[in-house]
């Protein structure tokens, strides 16, 4: 595979090859998916199981992927993958990219158990998962991925429980335990940081993994032009956070001095209005623990990030 | 014949395992349990030892075997992937999906019972509760045909008027777990008789494909007809198949079905799988004994051999079906498709439907000889069920269960 080398705000290609779907204004999702294909160019196999970015684009006769690409079970997006890849491989394809597409449900829940498979055989793929925090495609459900207090259908907020009463599980370290041979996260809030690690993850030899933060306007009850925004500052509040896993170690890319208020980010979001002041506490508490907890164990950035503007990605 | 073939003696689990190395597969995925068999184990193996190239991936279940598979398939790859019982049922999102997605697959299953209650012997219960998945479902009686049909069912799937994934249905235990002498063709020979998968069915740099779309209702029912007709024209396919396979390696098996001493029999059995082998026996004790009773053996179930059966039980006076299963709460699914296929054709011959070997509870020649036994006195006077549970163990009230 030929290393590629990330291109930027300037350089990255013009052509599109994701584009006509019928994505919500604002769609963080299909703004991952945009660019990553982007980065890895026309020579890809795309694996997208049932969920938004399939319902969207892949409507018969209207289908929207420029690449090849393949709807998966839902459960099936590894293992699918696993297959294109061993198939294209056995078939003596050179000089191409399998990637696999998927949300946070699909991902942390029904897609948990083939994701394992792939990365315990380190099958050559780039696995992205778009994380809007919710199964947003059938109407805002609760994923394993749902962050503490949001509200969704199936998480409510009423007089007697508020909203989801779970923690985000942590797909970065679930990856990271089975000793992946890449892993990273990023948001779509930090684009260059995210291109980057695609490029760099489109060349790993074995199992690679991007866990991308990608606002859903639809599901979170928000303006469809603060997608960016809010992206920014999840990391910002350190909500969620930039890192890598490789050679065995994981790394922060960014480790603020201070975070923004967490408030502030949580008051833009409908589902996130019933909150009282009790639950903001509770929030930040669990984000300090988990900072701690980070800063102790990883690696950090040889320089602290001055500002929330700058993306830092290591290598 | 081929002056080149081996013979040797092997499990019929080791007889797929030379069938598909016969057939040159890319990618081979597999899950171990649930329960699976050896012909995995021995394919392992081949790919260890370099007399196998290809992809093996160790998938962490059946759902990801076939899922796996499909992806395989979708980039032009030949592939195979096997199950048994709980297994097939643990993948059935993905059977659907395979034959809707037109991907040509080639699975073992070997037949085993369903929990609950656990129980890890042979019946038909689980692919025949997944008859209606869109497959190709082949049901052998030995290893030997265990064997060939493997090769055949490439040749029928991969056909560009089929490109259906084929379920090839092995006896679990019965014929997975027992020895025979079996004639494993020459490389050669096979590679002449089944070339390199072609599709355009696929994903390529060539031309970019989106596959596995949605379809809403304006065009749905289509693709569903198309798929429909491809299992019909899969007949005629799988005939031919079988016909030429019979010219170049001395062996064929009738095409769908098969009539063993059918021509003037007046009581007909129509079995499907290993039991086929005592049944022959029981028929040629029965003719030596005089009584005009003969055979069907059941190979395809889909395509479903509508007509070919029809056209052997026309001149029957009785009809029985013995299934190694039953569709709870009304009666066997093979029967279910036989009465149809009698009906079509205008025959009202009295049909029983004999369930037996459930759990892998023995099914002996006596048994079959007394099915004849009921057939014949059916022909003279219907009785009032045709429902029949071979060698309950258990009172009923319904009085011809235990005659």
């Amino acid at each position: 595979m030929s290393p590629i080398k990330p291109p930027n705000a300037k350089t990255l290609s013009e052509r599109e090859f994701f584009f006509g779907h019928k994505g919500c204004a604002g769609c963080g999702g299909s703004l991952a998916l945009r660019l990553a294909l982007k980065v890895l160019g026309e020579r890809t196999f795309t694996v997208v199981p049932a969920g938004c970015m399939s319902a969207v684009g892949f409507v018969y006769p209207q289908l929207a992927f420029g690449t090849n690409a393949i709807i998966s079970t839902f459960p099936g997006t590894a293992s699918m993958l696993a297959g294109v890849a061993a198939g294209a491989r056995a078939l003596g394809l050179k000089d191409f990219h399998t990637v696999g597409f998927a949300g946070d449900g699909g991902t942390a829940d029904i897609g948990l158990q083939a994701l394992s498979g792939a990365i315990d055989r380190h099958d050559r793929i780039l696995y992205i998962c778009y994380d809007n925090e919710a199964y947003m495609n059938t109407g805002v459900q609760k994923s394993g991925l749902t962050p503490f207090g949001a509200r969704t259908t199936t998480t409510p907020a009423g007089q007697h429980i508020r909203g989801s009463i779970t923690q985000k599980k942590n797909m970065f370290e679930i990856v990271a335990a089975h000793g992946i041979d890449y892993a990273a996260t990023a948001s779509v809030g930090y684009p260059q940081d995210f291109i980057n690690k695609v490029a760099k993850a489109a060349t790993v030899e074995g199992t690679a993994y991007i866990h991308v933060f990608a606002p859903c306007p639809t599901g979170w009850g928000c303006e469809t032009d603060l997608s960016i925004e809010l992206a920014k500052e999840a990391v910002d509040s350190g909500l969620w956070y930039l890192a890598e896993f490789e050679n065995g170690e994981h790394r922060l890319n960014r480790d603020p001095r201070e975070f923004t208020p967490v408030r502030s980010y949580l008051e833009k979001q409908a589902r996130f209005a019933h909150l009282r002041d009790e639950d903001f506490a509770a929030i930040e508490r669990t984000r300090d623990a988990q900072w701690a907890r980070m800063r102790r164990q990883w690696a950090r950035p040889t320089t602290t990030a001055p500002s929330a503007a700058t993306p830092a990605t290591a290598g | 014949m081929s002056a080149a073939a081996t013979k040797v003696f092997v499990s019929g689990n080791d007889a797929i395992a030379l069938g598909v190395r016969l057939a040159r597969p890319h990618v081979i995925s597999a899950y171990p349990i649930t329960p699976q068999t050896t012909a995995v184990e021995r394919l392992s193996e081949m790919v260890e030892d370099g007399s196998l190239k290809c992809e093996y991936l160790n998938v962490e279940s059946e759902h990801s075997a076939l899922s796996a598979a499909m992806g395989a398939s979708a980039v032009g790859a030949r592939t195979f992937t096997a199950t048994s019982s709980q297994g097939l049922l643990y993948m059935a999102e993905c059977l659907h999906y395979a034959s809707g997605g037109r991907f040509p697959v080639v699975m073992m299953n070997a037949n085993r019972a369903l929990a609950l209650p656990w129980n890890i012997y042979n019946d038909q219960r689980d692919s025949l509760s997944l008859l209606d998945c869109g497959w190709i479902q082949i049901y052998v009686e030995d290893a030997q045909e265990a064997l060939d049909m493997i090769l055949q069912a490439y040749a029928v799937a991969e056909h560009p008027r089929v490109l259906t994934p084929t379920m090839v249905n092995i006896d679990g235990f019965v014929i997975t777990h027992t020895y025979e002498l079996v004639e494993v063709p020459a490389q050669a020979d096979v590679d002449a008789f089944l070339p390199p998968f072609q599709t355009t069915n696929k994903m390529s740099f060539e031309v970019p494909t989106n596959m596995g779309f949605t379809a809403t209702p304006a065009h749905y029912t289509e693709f569903k007809y198309q798929q429909h007709r491809a299992l019909l024209d899969a007949a005629a396919v799988a005939t031919e198949v079988d016909r030429t396979f019979g010219q170049r390696f001395g062996r064929a098996y009738g095409g769908l079905l098969e009539g063993y001493r059918a021509a003037d029999a007046e009581l007909l059995l129509i079995t499907l799988g290993s039991v086929t082998g005592t049944a022959r026996i029981v028929v040629d004790q029965l003719r030596a004994n005089g009584r005009k009773v003969g055979l069907v053996k059941l190979r395809y179930l889909r395509p479903f051999p509508a007509k070919e059966l029809a056209a052997l039980t026309a001149r029957a006076a009785a009809v029985g079906v013995l299934e190694k299963n039953i569709s709870l709460g009304y009666e066997g699914t093979v029967f279910t498709n036989v009465v149809s296929a009698l009906a079509q054709a205008g025959q009202n011959a009295p049909a029983l439907n004999f369930v037996a070997g459930l759990g892998g509870r023995d099914i002996a020649k006596t048994d079959i000889a007394a099915m004849f036994d009921r057939l014949a006195a059916a022909a003279l006077q219907p009785p009032p069920q045709r429902v029949f549970f071979i060698n309950l163990g258990v009172a009923t009230d319904e009085p011809d269960q235990t005659a």
